[in-house]
């Protein structure tokens, strides 16, 4: 059967990704975000994965407001790297892997979360970064990716309750999948950080690192923090971290087993405008 | 009747993107979504005016994009993101629109940020700005 081994957590910054392409990482602004990555890079070597379940979501990419999924599961073959418009990204197109999609959509959706299921869709610097953070920059990703697509764009939003428990089932569908994968189930997005009007740039370095604390021992705590708190504290785009309880939601301690191990932690301000967390965990059965 | 609770609605300088502020600026966002195409950048730069009068957007929208007035973009019901394809056909960073929208200028913002970024404190509230 297919198993959870690991959860990986990152921000997205789209600036890292330009600094990825463009050759800048040794540069000093840059070569301490990508120091704290160097570790996570030799971890996936010694632990690679065969397909990565990666939680992001669209940033007015593949869904403008003519539709705005909750939570959008890629069932497709193939996702291309989208035109965000500074141009696409120089890295590969994402290759997908429909049957285990097909197979959590079934078992998800059978536990009573209503997901939209995308065949076709552009994926944007929210599902890449991620990729050249954790692999670098090979011809080819590594491994099959499924994304699941959240929306933290447009109010209401899904609460942190709602997406820890959409990680239980999402454990649930993969654990009951026939062929013996390893999966890592990846939470992105955040940390702190606001991108509009006259409160720009609002970073609180105190809920970060309370945030990463909760997440490793009290997520279920973690969970009931209502959407105010993450806006207020965090920065309005700060309420991408809710999408981290959907991979912590994925580890075995949410349905009674034992706590994961944590493998690495690192946090840094700024990229850019925001706040860079990342954790790794690895599941405990 | 506001869409969430008042507390939302109560935090400065920042606009929740509810239903209400979507359903306002649904045509403005959708000019920003055709904005990344690369013909259509094109298009746009060659006769911005020509551009926009093709979207049901409303004259005060047109007037805040041709200004580049994104804080005004915002309150006309822009989102921060498809606002952000406009700074991309113009080449800006994320950093420089945000150095705009703040009006501190790009080098300030820029060294704020380098320095730790904006506290929350003193920036939780609207009173806290209004009796400062």
């Amino acid at each position: 059967m297919a198993r959870i081994t690991a959860s990986v957590y990152t921000s997205h910054v789209p600036l890292i990704g330009v600094a990825i392409d463009q050759g800048k990482t040794e540069e000093p602004y840059w070569r301490p975000i990508f120091s704290g990555y160097e570790h996570s890079k030799e971890w996936m070597a010694n632990n690679p994965p065969d397909v990565v379940f990666l939680v992001y979501n669209d940033h007015a990419t593949a869904f403008s407001l003519e539709l705005i999924p909750t939570f959008a599961l890629g069932t497709g073959e193939k996702y291309t790297i989208a035109d965000e418009g500074w141009g696409p990204r120089p890295v590969p197109d994402v290759v997908g892997h429909p049957e285990l999609a097909a197979h959590i959509a079934q078992s998800v959706i059978q536990s009573d979360f209503d997901l939209t299921l995308v065949n076709q869709m552009d994926v944007d610097h929210g599902l890449s970064v991620p990729l050249s953070l954790m692999f670098g920059q090979p011809k080819t990703w590594p491994c099959p990716v499924i994304p699941l697509a959240v929306n933290v764009l447009q109010y209401p939003v899904p609460s942190g309750q709602r997406c820890y428990q959409l990680g239980q089932a999402i454990k649930k569908a993969i654990e009951s999948y026939d062929e013996p994968l390893n999966v890592q189930i990846w939470g992105t997005g955040g940390m702190s950080h606001q991108l509009q009007g006259q409160r720009a740039g609002l970073i609180n370095s105190q809920f970060d690192h309370d945030f990463l604390e909760r997440l490793i021992v009290s997520p279920d705590e973690l969970a009931a923090m209502p959407h105010i708190e993450y806006i207020r504290e965090a920065g309005s785009e700060g309420i991408e971290l809710v999408m981290w309880l959907i991979a912590r939601g994925a580890m075995s301690d949410a349905t009674g087993g034992p706590k994961p191990t944590v493998k690495h932690r690192f946090y840094h301000v700024p990229a850019s405008n925001t706040a860079v967390g990342h954790l790794i965990l690895e599941n405990n059965e | 009747m506001k869409l969430l609770p008042e507390e939302f609605y109560n935090i400065p300088g920042t606009t929740i993107f509810d239903a209400d502020q979507s359903r306002k600026g649904y045509w403005l966002n959708q000019f920003c979504m055709s904005l990344v195409s690369a013909d259509n950048r094109a298009e746009f730069k060659t006769d911005e005016r020509k551009y926009l009068d093709q979207w049901p957007m409303s004259d005060e929208q047109k007037m805040a994009v041709l200004e580049r007035d994104l804080n005004r973009c915002i309150a006309l019901g822009g989102n921060i993101y498809f606002l952000a394809k406009i700074g991309a056909t113009d080449g800006r960073s994320f950093q420089q629109m945000a150095g705009q929208m703040t009006g501190m200028g790009e080098q300030d913002y820029r060294d704020m940020m380098l320095a730790g970024g904006r506290s929350p404190d003193g920036n939780r509230f609207k009173h806290e700005w209004e009796d400062a």
